[in-house]
């Protein structure tokens, strides 16, 4: 299993996000430039967490417009496991892969806490090493990140259980609606998350939970 | 022609003014005057202060780079060297703080990749008045704000820091800021301009009007009423662009493009540029006209003094200049070739093909003159008594406890702290409020600590004790995560030093840091002086910020600031020796400072702080914890909170009403320390360390037993109180 973590300018997680993708057994991990279109052959896209482009404009509005975005795309077409990490989950909702928006927190302000995580559906090919009802204890850091879908999309997104991840009880840091935290396609092959597993992956930094995150995406690639 | 009155206004003296004459010889023209005048500024050339830090110790057998360099660092084996900074961005905090603070991180952060190291951590040191005052709210909502903004979109984590209240920052905020970065030892690069015939490029952004004048007309004087108007001397900052600048700037050092590299911060290209020339004593020779503007028109002076963010100066051989220029077009930042390194020992500044300036780079970096301070200690007390905001009848020891926890001094600093992020770059094994200290992991096994404290209160009772006091608070903190002090950087934000006073302050906590220093073996690598911090008002309380690094040799073996097993015992260690003069229970109650505190035993607090660092790195102990403000029985609730377990302690007997908040509430910093662990393993402490035993964790309260007084809260009252700063955020 080999994974591929864009890196955009301003991308400030995906250093991280390659030792976490590294510490699966038997899966290895290489940075993609954003100006280059070629993924390489990696088996899935990782877009990180950090502030690409500044955020400027809108976070991920930019972004979604890099020359490595339209491969990453085009991948996601053809049932390549794609998973966005914060500014890569607001990347994938600008690019249109996701459904959706992130708006500011309630509070208005960057909010970094751990906090946990029910696991609302233990699927292929994300969540599927976890078991559904299972609290993984993961940071968010975020100022943007309050998951909105209007009200049809997300009648849907609950009918079909699109919803993989939600804050547990009280602990939702941003008012998301539903107390989304993480969602994926109608196809299943995309996900974005506003916490970041790739920071949940040493008990030396405190949690190991975000880890099955990415244990599950090699699992489904075999 | 400038006149001397011109000179004057851009802060020079008259005699300076004379001097600058002449060192050239001849009438100063306005490019050079306005160089000058930065380069002679008091931020600049630390007239005022250099005679005076020359006495503090820089030795250490662990010392990879001391002061003089944009940051020092520590060998931390393995070939492994830690770099860091503190800086103040005070004054310009004070005018926008949201500005102000943001490019203080960003300055820092250029500071620590200018020596070729990557950042992986900042943490800050805030000062404001009151937070019952419009204004301190205002400065204390936008400079968290201002920072976080900065490090967190630069990919740094903001691992830890501290803030106090008191009303003499009121109208001057002081706002530290502190970075740390990992390097190969062998990786590091000088600012030391080299190889006549080089060419010097500028890269990052482009130059502007912003920030022109601000270390000479805001950091070199005292505040005044008409700061509003300076604020467009602020310097505007722009986290994104700095990110490109620092992977842009390590990518060229990878590649070894580099002859030299340095950051351009307070004075701009002035300053960067004679800094280089000095330090390789040679010449350079730069072309204003080459350099790339935000707007048309700019004067070259303008150029010369623009304090515009997110820029570095490199020097790189003729033959590698393409190759540099390829690796800032990747990262989409900006680079030209703007001068050459010359054997003149002159800077000449051209505009084109026209000399618009030429200044031998000595007299520009050596021949300010140094003042010597005239010091006199004040006739009587310098600060007012604080406003008593406990009533006269509390006395009863759950009350004070509970209004000591609530104070903006020792409530949780969660609400500040979550603004930041403190856990990208995978590396934070503590995290604020898990520990003393912050705890990074390092690449084999080990790990550092770092801790950011001063108490400018005590300082102010007594500078050289409160000086000595700061240090030792950092190295409390050090040794409750296990951790053996490898250095120090501090900064000093005082007053106008021409106040004999002042000059007083500044002096004596500059004994009291060198001989803390001394006695702890700890070297200083490098610092920051920040003066005239005064308004209307008076001037700050004397504030010497100190940093600290410290390792310990297993990272899963950091130590905890919170009870964590219900049934362990729980201890007091060390000389602990309660005052309640200058303590924040006498705030409270609106007592006067007091004129002195209590001598130190520095070696005996030393040896207690090694018994606790031993204990801890040998996971005998669940959790260490220092007693600072609010004494003994806070720094138990506090153990108790971050572990989220109670407690219940039997002090044995007191004598009198006075001496139990003595004992329960008096300060003694550095010297006492918390812990809990089995009863073996502190009975094992308690032959290292004088320790008392007197507890069990346990329970969803804290139970203490002292003589007949009994002082129960449970965890929920605890936290409520705890939690009073969630009101200034709402």
């Amino acid at each position: 299993m080999r994974f591929g973590v864009v890196r955009f300018p301003g991308s400030c997680d995906e250093v991280d996000a390659v030792l976490a993708c590294e510490r699966v057994p038997g899966a290895s991990a290489q940075l993609l430039w954003h100006g280059d279109p070629d993924l390489h052959g990696v088996d899935a896209v990782v877009l990180p967490g950090g502030f690409s482009y500044g955020d400027y404009l809108r976070a991920g509005a930019i972004a979604r417009f890099s020359p490595v975005m339209e491969s990453v795309v085009a991948f996601s077409r053809a049932g390549g496991l794609v998973l966005g990490i914060c500014n890569g989950f607001q990347v994938l909702c600008e690019a249109g892969l996701l459904p959706g928006a992130l708006l500011p927190n309630v509070e208005r302000r960057f909010i970094c806490r751990q906090v946990n995580l029910e696991v609302a559906q233990a699927t292929m090919p994300f969540t599927a090493d976890c078991s559904a009802g299972e609290l993984l204890s993961i940071p968010v850091k975020h100022t943007t990140g309050r998951y909105y879908a209007p009200p049809e999309v997300l009648d849907g997104l609950e009918t079909h259980g699109h919803i993989l991840l939600r804050y547990a009880a009280d602990g939702n840091p941003n008012g998301s609606t539903n107390d989304i935290a993480g969602v994926r396609n109608e196809a299943g092959n995309v996900f974005g998350l506003m916490p970041h597993p790739e920071h949940a992956v040493d008990p030396l930094t405190g949690s190991v939970d975000g880890l099955k995150i990415f244990s599950s995406m090699a699992h489904a690639h075999g | 022609m400038p006149t001397v009155d011109q000179a004057v206004a851009l802060g020079l003296t008259e005699a300076e003014f004379e001097l600058i004459r002449e060192e050239l010889g001849r009438e100063p023209n306005e490019v050079e005057l306005a160089v000058f005048s930065l380069m002679w500024s008091e931020h600049c050339a630390y007239k005022h202060s250099k005679k005076l830090l020359r006495t503090l110790p820089t030795e250490g057998p662990r010392l990879a780079l001391g002061p003089g360099e944009n940051a020092g660092a520590v060998d931390v084996g393995d070939g492994w060297v830690v770099a860091f900074k503190v800086e103040s961005h005070n004054h310009p905090s004070a005018v926008e703080p949201f500005q102000g603070a943001a490019t203080g991180v960003g300055g820092i952060l250029r500071d620590i990749f200018a020596i070729g190291a990557r950042p992986i951590a900042v943490l800050d040191s805030l000062r404001f008045g009151e937070p019952d005052s419009a204004r301190s709210r205002y400065l204390l909502d936008h400079a968290v704000a201002g920072i976080g903004h900065y490090g967190n979109s630069i990919g740094v984590p903001t691992i830890g820091g501290e803030v106090y209240f008191e009303g003499p920052y009121e109208q001057n905020c002081l706002v530290n800021a502190m970075a740390l970065g990992l390097a190969r030892g062998d990786a590091l690069i000088r600012s030391a301009a080299a190889g006549v015939g080089n060419a010097l490029v500028l890269f990052g952004a482009s130059t502007g009007r912003d920030g022109i004048g601000g270390a000479s007309v805001l950091a070199s004087a005292e505040l005044g009423e008409a700061d509003a108007d300076k604020r467009p001397t602020v310097q505007v900052g722009d986290p994104f662009a700095e990110k490109k600048l620092l992977e842009c700037s390590l990518e060229l050092l990878e590649r070894g493009l580099l002859v030299a590299l340095q950051d351009l911060g307070a004075a701009g290209l002035s300053s960067s540029s004679a800094e280089m020339a000095s330090k390789g004593e040679v010449g350079l020779d730069i072309d204003v006209a080459r350099v790339p503007l935000r707007e048309p028109g700019m004067e070259p002076w303008e150029i010369m003094l623009s304090e515009s963010q997110e820029r570095m100066l490199c020097v790189v051989e003729p033959s590698r200049v393409e190759e540099v220029l390829a690796v800032c077009a990747k990262w989409e930042v900006g680079g030209t070739a703007i001068g050459t390194v010359t054997d003149t020992r002159h800077l000449r500044v051209f505009d084109g093909d026209e000399l618009v300036g030429d200044m031998l780079v000595p007299a520009l970096v050596d021949d300010c003159p140094l003042y010597d301070l005239a010091p006199e200690p004040p006739a009587g007390p310098l600060y007012p008594a604080p406003p008593r905001v406990l009533a006269a009848g509390v006395r009863n020891s759950r009350e004070v406890l509970l209004a000591l926890l609530a104070s903006p001094n020792i409530a949780s600093r969660r609400p500040l702290f979550e603004q930041y992020d403190s856990v990208v770059q995978s590396r934070t094994v503590r995290r604020p409020e898990q520990a003393d200290a912050a705890v990074l992991a390092l690449p084999g096994g080990g790990a550092i600590a770092v801790s950011i404290d001063g108490s400018g209160r005590r300082v102010a009772c007594d500078p050289y004790t409160g000086a000595v006091e700061a240090v030792l608070e950092c190295t409390a903190n050090l040794a409750c995560a296990g951790a053996e002090p490898l250095g120090l950087t501090n900064c000093l934000n005082f007053g106008n030093p021409s106040k004999p006073h002042i000059a007083w302050q500044l002096t004596e906590a500059i004994r009291g840091l060198a001989d803390a220093c001394r006695a702890l073996d700890v070297p200083v690598v490098g610092g920051n002086v920040s003066l005239y911090n005064e308004s209307a008002d008076g001037p700050i309380y004397p504030t010497p910020v100190v940093g600290m690094v410290g390792e310990l040799p297993d990272a899963a073996r950091a130590g905890r600031s919170g009870f964590t097993r219900a049934g362990d015992a729980v201890g007091f260690a060390g000389p602990f020796r309660p005052r309640l003069p200058g303590s924040e229970l006498a705030k409270l109650r609106g007592e006067a400072l007091p004129d002195g505190l209590e001598e130190i035993d520095v070696a005996a607090l030393r040896a207690a702080q090694e018994a606790i660092r031993d204990a801890v790195r040998a996971g005998e102990l669940s959790s260490a914890h220092d007693v600072a403000e609010g004494g003994f029985l806070v720094a138990v609730a506090e153990s108790c909170l971050a572990g989220g377990v109670g407690a219940t302690l039997d002090l044995g007997p007191v004598r009198s009403d006075d001496d139990l908040d003595r004992i329960l509430f008096g300060e003694s910093p550095g010297a006492g320390f918390v812990v809990s662990g089995s009863e073996e393993a502190l009975r094992r402490l308690g032959e290292n360390v004088a320790l008392d035993l007197f507890g069990t964790v346990g329970g969803d309260a804290l139970d203490a037993t002292c003589g007949d007084v009994r002082v129960t809260a449970s965890l929920a009252e605890l936290r409520a109180s705890h939690a009073a700063l969630e009101q200034l955020f709402p």
